[in-house]
């Protein structure tokens, strides 16, 4: 028995729905709200360390090595290595997808492929299914494709994906 | 050697759960309430004897009641007693097991009850979209992630670094779901092969829907008591002997998926404490967390009993199996066992604290057991949780 009540019967018992008011404005912060001020002029900035060297993308106002500011404003390139990526069949609310959505995350340069923590991102990268299923994509190098300028509203959106080069 | 001995020393001596099930018709309450009487039967006690209460619960937003921990307290024998509620996320299983353990280690307590529940069956449509609150609201949730996303990319991170296939992996669940149907709590035991899991609805490239657990509701519970009066109540008490757990960051994109650092720096305090030097020839019987199929290879690699990227190798070989060197998820673990979250990770320790006693029935492992180590794992990728026990 893997459960007593089937999808259907749910439906004949009484069940609460309720659509909770709950909507938040977040805050961005100082470092990412530079951040996103960045991306809005088509650039990706990150934030150093003095003690350490650790550069955060996204920048972060402390290093939570040294627990020390950190003490620059750095420009990193919107190129790197795709260190993974998935074809995602499903939605955040677990419907089907007809088409796959691919994301991974990207390694920016300046980085080694001997470092652990690295300045990195969380993306849509522009490439096929097959790309992903055979691998191929993964240890690529590829490039962000923004928005064009007088689009760009300050989110991370204003990339549209990564793609190879 | 053990290194700090300045603890009190723990034994378990009582342990009990519900079946897992999904759409279980018993309240949250109901579940936390018969898994802690069978934990209490089990260990000869009444609720009037027990001094703390311990409840582990992962996010309120499953069950749908916020506040969960006070929710659960007169199911979980809490009224009037001292009760704390543990949270880390996925890892919080093994955490409400750790959490019981340094209640009575530091000499505050005598007696413990430890319990853990979770109903994941209840949100609408599915309980994925509960996850939606777990990401960064800035950097994150704007590319509308789902929580098989990250896992998928942390799978497919370690098949590529450690050039591992998807038929190495489906493995694991061909064996947690055959160890499972010796499990009378489990949800989904059976004989499946590996070309079941490969032919099973894609989710998330890599994932496939076999190589993920269930939706589960479930409870679990355990007592813990002070070594100095554990033989009055049992004549094999199992001692908790190293306990470890770290965070690392909420950065995943920003770190090394292919190999779990902090499970590293919890299993070497775990086994710190409990003088383990030699991890892969001195631990017996291993339960680590499954929710995924690949996860249990990623965390065997991370709690030092295979190298990296050789968990798989081993695993073909049968080291992992029932019958084999290091017994691995004799329980069926969460694929087979099935997945209420914080259940999940507390049923984990008492499948070893059962192999441990001996009276895990059709489960018990072939070779003799002295030394078993649970471990749960969650959050984005950032928390783990290690128990060490023996008997």
């Amino acid at each position: 028995m893997v459960h007593p009540l089937k999808e259907e019967e749910m439906k004949e018992h009484e069940t609460v729905s309720h659509k909770p008011e709950a909507k938040y404005s977040y805050t961005a912060g100082q470092a990412l709200s530079a951040f996103l001020l960045g991306l809005k002029q088509g650039k990706i900035i990150g934030r150093k360390c003095p003690k350490c060297g650790r550069v955060y993308v996204p920048p972060r106002m402390y290093c939570e090595d040294c627990f020390y500011p950190t003490s620059q404003w750095i420009e990193v390139q919107d190129e790197g290595i795709v260190m993974t990526a998935v074809a995602s069949f499903i939605s955040w609310t677990r419907d089907r997808l007809e088409e796959p959505e691919i994301v991974g995350t990207i390694r920016l340069f300046p980085s080694s492929a001997r470092d652990y923590v690295y300045p990195g991102l969380f993306h849509r990268i522009c490439c096929s299914f097959d790309d992903v299923k055979t691998m191929r994509i993964l240890g690529k190098m590829v490039k962000a494709k923004w928005r064009p300028q007088e689009k760009r509203v300050g989110s991370v959106d204003d990339i549209e994906c990564f793609e190879v080069i | 050697m053990k290194t700090n001995l300045k603890y009190r020393k723990v034994a378990a001596i009582g342990a009990g759960m519900t079946q897992f099930r999904r759409r279980v018709l018993d309240t949250p309450q109901e579940m936390a309430w018969e898994a802690s009487r069978k934990a209490l039967d089990e260990a000869g006690l009444e609720l009037k004897d027990i001094d703390c209460v311990v409840i582990g619960s992962a996010p309120d937003a499953f069950d749908g009641v916020h506040m969960k921990g006070e929710y659960l307290a007169h199911g979980a024998g809490g009224i009037g007693k001292p009760v704390s509620r543990v949270y880390v996320g996925g890892a919080t299983g093994v955490m409400t097991a750790i959490s019981g353990w340094y209640h009575v280690a530091s000499g505050m307590c005598k007696k413990v009850l430890a319990v853990a529940e979770e109903k994941m069956s209840p949100g609408r449509p599915h309980p994925q979209a509960v996850f939606r609150y777990i990401w960064d609201p800035i950097t994150e949730k704007p590319l509308n992630p789902n929580l098989i996303w990250i896992f998928a990319m942390e799978m497919h991170r370690y098949m590529f670094v450690n050039k591992v296939s998807k038929e190495e992996i489906a493995l694991v669940s061909v064996k947690n779901k055959r160890n499972a149907s010796n499990n009378p709590y489990a949800q989904l035991g059976g004989e499946i092969t590996v070309d079941d899991v490969l032919r099973s609805e894609v989710l998330v490239w890599p994932v496939q829907l076999l190589d993920v657990s269930p939706v589960s509701d479930g409870a679990a519970a355990m007592v813990f008591v002070d070594g100095d009066i554990a033989r009055r109540y049992t004549d094999i008490p199992i001692w908790v002997e190293g306990v470890g757990w770290t965070l690392d960051n909420t950065s995943w994109p920003g770190r090394e998926l292919a190999y779990p650092r902090y499970l590293e720096n919890a299993a070497r305090m775990a086994y710190t404490i409990a003088g383990i030097e030699r991890p892969q020839k001195e631990i017996d019987v291993v339960e680590p967390y499954d929710p995924f199929d690949y996860k249990e290879l990623h965390h065997l690699e991370g709690l030092l009993l295979a190298r990296k990227g050789e968990a798989p190798l081993l695993l073909k070989e049968g080291y992992f199996d029932r019958d084999g060197e290091i017994p691995s998820s004799p329980s069926g673990g969460l694929l087979g066992v099935g997945n209420p979250i914080a259940a999940a990770g507390l049923m984990k320790v008492i499948s070893i604290y059962w192999q441990l006693k001996g009276t895990a029935g059709k489960m018990q492992v072939k070779k003799p057991v002295h030394t078993g180590v649970a471990q749960a794992w969650g959050d984005l990728m950032q928390a783990s949780t290690v128990i060490v026990m023996r008997n």
